[in-house]
């Protein structure tokens, strides 16, 4: 029991650290893709340039962490907007195969637009002091910024839950997943609300990029390296959903660490067995709701 | 018309579907451009081969993805798998001494196929992004697979000590990679024969068929299920003889030929060509390895945006790829 | 068939075209090829190696006198054996160049290996640290380290120091499995007892969860092992960040988890770590001095050199040396033997030669304890251990091909 229990309290500490980072860059490519339709592969691109804006104003200009945060995030979401009036808004009546091929080229320009302004090397977050350490917990300790993590990653997820569900933006999106065309015949307009939801989707990435600097690491390859864990979120929370990503990036954070942690022969075998399984008994997703 | 258009609906014509399927199977002049290519290229580039073969052997991959996607309409993302299969089919064969290349390109052709029914049995219930899930799911297992089996496959190290016979007693595998160029052209040549054959052939009708209206293909009672696996199945084998032929040419196996942004760059190679009309690997798979070759010549580092930037271009610009716009400008000069 | 080749081939020439050298009429030229992971996850190390190289040649060009000598670069862009064996084939028959050098993955100097032998092409590993690799073609010779070179003599010392049980943590590939066969061996035929080990994976976002589990088992001594570049940093910041050292785990570790050039991110992670290896930047041999003024001259105050950027450097010196014996006529066999027995006493790591029964290098192996020097992280050389041997071929004979 001695053994046990200090186990299950790490697998469930890091494991809810590392889904908060997994969910709050993929809630947004859930939303493009459940509202839109659109493959957006290249999601990740805005996580990588809310972190990389995070740490460059932090080391190079001084800026605190959260004033950085913040400029990161509005910075990355009013890009987002110009992108998707200015390209993805033409392709969304294009094919599956037409994205996958668009949003695959912009990764590949992601990667060198990076390695020219700030290097092949990863960028690292230096923490605030408050967020540096250990903090104490019923009698065990745990990293400060992880825990900061999670508390985060609730409250986000809460005031999404809330704006979704309360707000009449949330209801214009709800119905616009529901039925595209009859939501845009019943007077709302569909294209100010892709463009809103996909700015607050970058945004939310680009917060997810600059808070989880620590944990994915942020350099030039990142929006390919993590594709696979972010589309997995997608596709097992199900699309269009709020609460599905949350779920699924829970399930995969913590089965993700507890296989690193009992049997790490096996984990990234175990991940994919699971995907596989996940999907073919639930195709929309574990928490989807086709 | 003169194309025969796979991706456009057949207009009603005057024709039977007799007539109709023989003037679509008759082979045209611009069809054997492919191989006076190659002939040319064997002649002209004599210290390009290397780089000829692997064109041919993404070329031979490219094709056999055309099969699943461009005629039955799969879109996957974990084609690589059958690569994989095939290409440590004939590594391994070759390691304990079955270096005979020829009949090693049959077993790894069944094994990939066998593969391929079983995967695309369990995976083509599905569609769309779960589908899309799914293969890579499959791709990304039997790539870990063959990395914690390192004893049997060298796992990240690669397979090593792959010493094949010289091709049919003969010809051994040079340096300048003179005889892996016939081989590549050969096979490739024999399979794009069979492809041919068989998407002219009712069942690639039928294929044609499903990707264009599935419901109407359920209510004419078509096995439609059994079809796509079928096709999955064939593709699935072409795919291992052109990781075979990689493993065979290379005389290496490493994990990167079962992976997921193998799967990616086949599938870029075969939309820039053109999806659904068989000619599209031909120009797809060159286009892009002769422009990476040529980028990463030019500038080792930055590269990457140029390949990039050549893929928003196509998608903004080229809808259809090389093909679809050589049909664009084909109807324009026409009017 | 002049007009269609000049036809088709505009496009395809241009790129060799640019390759091809100006001054064409030099006296002797010597085409060296270069492949290295210019993109991909190695990117950062390597820039460090180009770096050395560019200054290595801007230092010593004009002791080559007329002879050219041309550096023909390739990018295998990661740990991609089939391409790096295409571009070698290449840069053998297309190119004709007379000498390899460069590869920082061990697959792909893996699948190179046989093309030297058939080509009789010599190659200059820069990086790729598996021991066996060198067995793979006699054309083969390695200026940089092996991990056995750091894990042996690393759990000798940690066994030395009182320390009776061991974890280890590696990443899972060639390299990391060498050390941590090499660290076992050691420490347990010095008594000590290795109480676990995990291997992690090559792709792996997060090491806290390993880390974690070490922790929870409390060892005394941690033995890792990571490629350099960015796992180094991310592995060295979950050490401290779990506080692994204050729960009484004492790192211990082979330089490729604290490269000299990435310190500096590493912020203010566990100082008294002890690593082993090759090359410090903070080294006071006046060798090391002069090449580290001469970097920071060449790119920078910032810039600094770090093990990798080393191998790269002497990999050029021990290129230069043969050139500029056989006065630039390149014979394989007989650079084979100079390289055999090249040695360089003043190299910025200190005094290096080739093993000619190996054709391994053989180096001086530091002892080095991470250290605030001026406010800056610094990996300090405290204990020497001259000359050390790979021991691996001691331990592992080569059977008789069968």
């Amino acid at each position: 029991m001695s053994q046990i229990l200090p186990a299950i309290v790490s697998i469930l500490f890091h494991g809810v650290a590392y889904a908060m980072i997994l969910y709050v860059v993929s809630v947004g490519l859930s939303v493009t893709m459940g509202l839109m339709g659109f493959a957006n592969l290249a999601h990740g691109v805005f996580a990588m340039f809310g972190g990389y804006i995070t740490v460059n104003l932090m080391n190079d200009y001084g800026v605190p962490f959260l004033p950085a945060l913040v400029v990161a995030v509005v910075v990355v979401a009013a890009a987002s907007v110009v992108l998707e009036r200015l390209l993805y808004a033409k392709l969304y009546n294009a094919g599956e195969i037409e994205q996958v091929l668009f949003t695959i080229g912009l990764i590949f320009m992601s990667i060198a637009v990076t390695k020219f302004l700030w290097g092949p090397s990863p960028q690292h977050l230096t923490l605030p002091d408050s967020l540096k350490g250990e903090i104490q917990i019923l009698g065990r300790s745990f990293p400060t910024y992880r825990a900061f993590i999670i508390v985060l990653g609730c409250v986000i997820a809460f005031s999404l839950w809330a704006a979704i569900e309360r707000t009449r933006f949330g209801a214009r999106i709800r119905a616009s997943v529901d039925n595209r065309r009859m939501a845009k015949s019943v007077g709302i307009n569909t294209d100010r609300l892709f463009s809103l939801s996909f700015a607050l989707g970058s945004g939310l990435a680009a917060l997810g990029g600059g808070v989880g600097a620590e944990i994915l690491a942020i350099h030039p390859a990142y929006a390919i390296e993590h594709l696979v864990y972010f589309l997995i979120v997608v596709s097992v929370g199900g699309m269009g959903s709020i609460r599905g990503p949350f779920l699924a990036a829970l399930l995969l954070g913590v089965s993700d660490t507890a296989c690193k942690y009992l049997f790490p022969e096996i984990g990234a075998f175990f991940i994919y067995v699971a995907l596989f399984a996940a999907l073919l008994w639930r195709p929309a997703g574990l928490f989807g709701r086709a | 018309m003169v194309l025969p258009l796979p991706l456009t609906r057949s207009k009603p014509t005057a024709e039977s579907p007799v007539e109709f399927m023989a003037r679509s199977h008759r082979l045209r002049w611009y069809e054997l451009l492919p191989w006076v290519v190659a002939a040319g290229a064997f002649l002209v580039y004599p210290s390009y081969l290397a780089l000829g073969a692997q064109v041919m052997i993404m070329v031979l991959f490219a094709l056999s993805l055309d099969l699943i996607m461009g005629y039955a309409g799969i879109v996957t993302l974990g084609h690589a798998a059958f690569f994989g299969v095939g290409a440590y089919t004939a590594g391994l064969l070759a390691v304990h001494g079955w270096g005979e290349p020829i009949s090693a390109l049959f077993v790894s052709a069944a094994v990939a196929g066998v593969v391929g029914a079983i995967s695309g049995y369990i995976v083509l219930r599905t569609t769309g992004l779960t589908l899309l899930m799914l293969t890579l799911a499959v791709v990304s297992m039997l790539n870990e697979a063959a990395n914690k089996a390192g004893s049997i496959t060298g796992g990240a190290d690669g397979l090593q000590g792959i010493t094949l016979q010289p091709l049919l007693g003969l010809f051994r595998f040079d340096l300048y990679g003179r005889v892996a160029y016939i081989y590549c052209a050969l096979v490739l040549f024999a399979v794009w024969l069979l492809v041919r054959l068989l998407v002219h052939s009712p069942f690639g009708r039928s294929l044609t068929g499903v990707r264009e209206n599935l419901v109407r293909m359920h209510a004419i009672g078509a096995p439609v299920h059994r079809r796509m696996v079928t096709a999955y199945a064939i593709g699935a084998a072409l795919a291992g003889i052109a990781g075979a032929l990689q493993a065979q040419t290379t005389q290496f196996v490493a994990l990167n030929v079962m992976s997921f942004d193998l799967s990616g760059a086949v599938l870029i190679m075969l939309i820039l060509g053109g999806v659904g009309r068989l000619y599209g690997a031909f120009l797809g798979a060159p286009l892009y390895m002769v422009a990476q070759d040529m980028l990463s010549r030019l500038d080792p580092v930055y590269w990457f945006f140029w390949i990039g930037l050549l893929l928003v271009m196509v998608v903004m610009f080229a809808r259809g790829g090389v093909l679809g716009v050589g049909d664009v400008i084909w109807h324009r000069l026409k009017k | 068939m002049r007009k269609l080749k000049s036809l088709l081939g505009l496009s395809c020439l241009a790129g060799a075209m640019l390759a091809l050298p100006l001054a064409a009429k030099a006296a002797e030229t010597v085409k060296v090829g270069l492949i290295l992971s210019y993109s991909g996850q190695a990117a950062a190390s390597v820039e460090e190696m180009d770096k050395a190289i560019r200054l290595y040649v801007k230092q010593h060009e004009s002791e080559l006198g007329d002879i050219k000598l041309e550096l023909i670069r390739r990018d295998d862009t990661g740990p991609n054996p089939d391409m790096a064996r295409r571009l070698a084939q290449e840069l053998i028959t297309r190119d004709k160049v007379n000498l390899l050098t460069g590869f920082y993955f061990t697959p792909n100097i893996n699948a190179v290996a046989p093309l030297a032998t058939e080509a009789k092409v010599p190659v200059v590993i820069m990086n790729a640290a598996t021991s066996s690799s060198i067995r793979l073609s006699p054309y083969l010779v390695r200026v940089s380290f092996t991990e056995w070179q750091q894990g042996y003599p690393l759990g000798q010392w940690a066994a030395k120091q009182g320390m009776k049980n061991a974890y280890t943590a590696v990443t899972d590939y060639a390299p990391g499995h060498d050390v941590e066969a090499s660290f076992s061996k050691a420490f347990s035929d010095a008594g000590g007892k290795i109480v676990g080990q995990v291997r992690m994976p090559l792709k792996n976002p997060d090491y806290i969860p390993f880390l974690q589990r070490i922790k929870d088992e409390k060892p005394e001594a941690l033995l890792m092992f990571v490629p350099g570049s960015k796992d180094a940093t991310a592995v060295m910041k979950a050490y401290s960040e779990l506080g692994l050292q204050q729960a009484g785990i004492h790192l211990v570790a082979t330089q490729d988890c604290v490269p000299d050039d990435e310190l500096p991110n590493m912020g203010d992670v566990a100082p008294g770590v002890v690593t082993i290896g090759n090359y410090s930047v903070s080294a006071t041999r006046p060798a090391n001095v002069a090449f580290v003024a001469a970097w920071k001259k060449e790119y920078g105050p910032d810039s600094v050199p770090n093990f990798f950027a080393v191998g790269a450097y002497d990999g050029m010196a021990a290129i230069f040396d043969v050139v500029k014996a056989q006065k630039g006529k390149i014979d394989p066999d007989k650079t084979m033997e100079l390289l055999k027995h090249w040695k360089n006493d003043n190299s910025p790591r200190g005094p290096i030669m080739i093993d000619p029964e190996t054709r391994d290098i053989v180096q001086n192996m530091y002892l080095r304890r991470l250290e605030k020097v001026n406010g800056k992280l610094a990996n300090v050389e405290f204990e020497t251990i001259p000359m050390v041997h790979d021991m691996w071929p001691k331990l592992n004979p080569e059977t008789p091909a069968h």
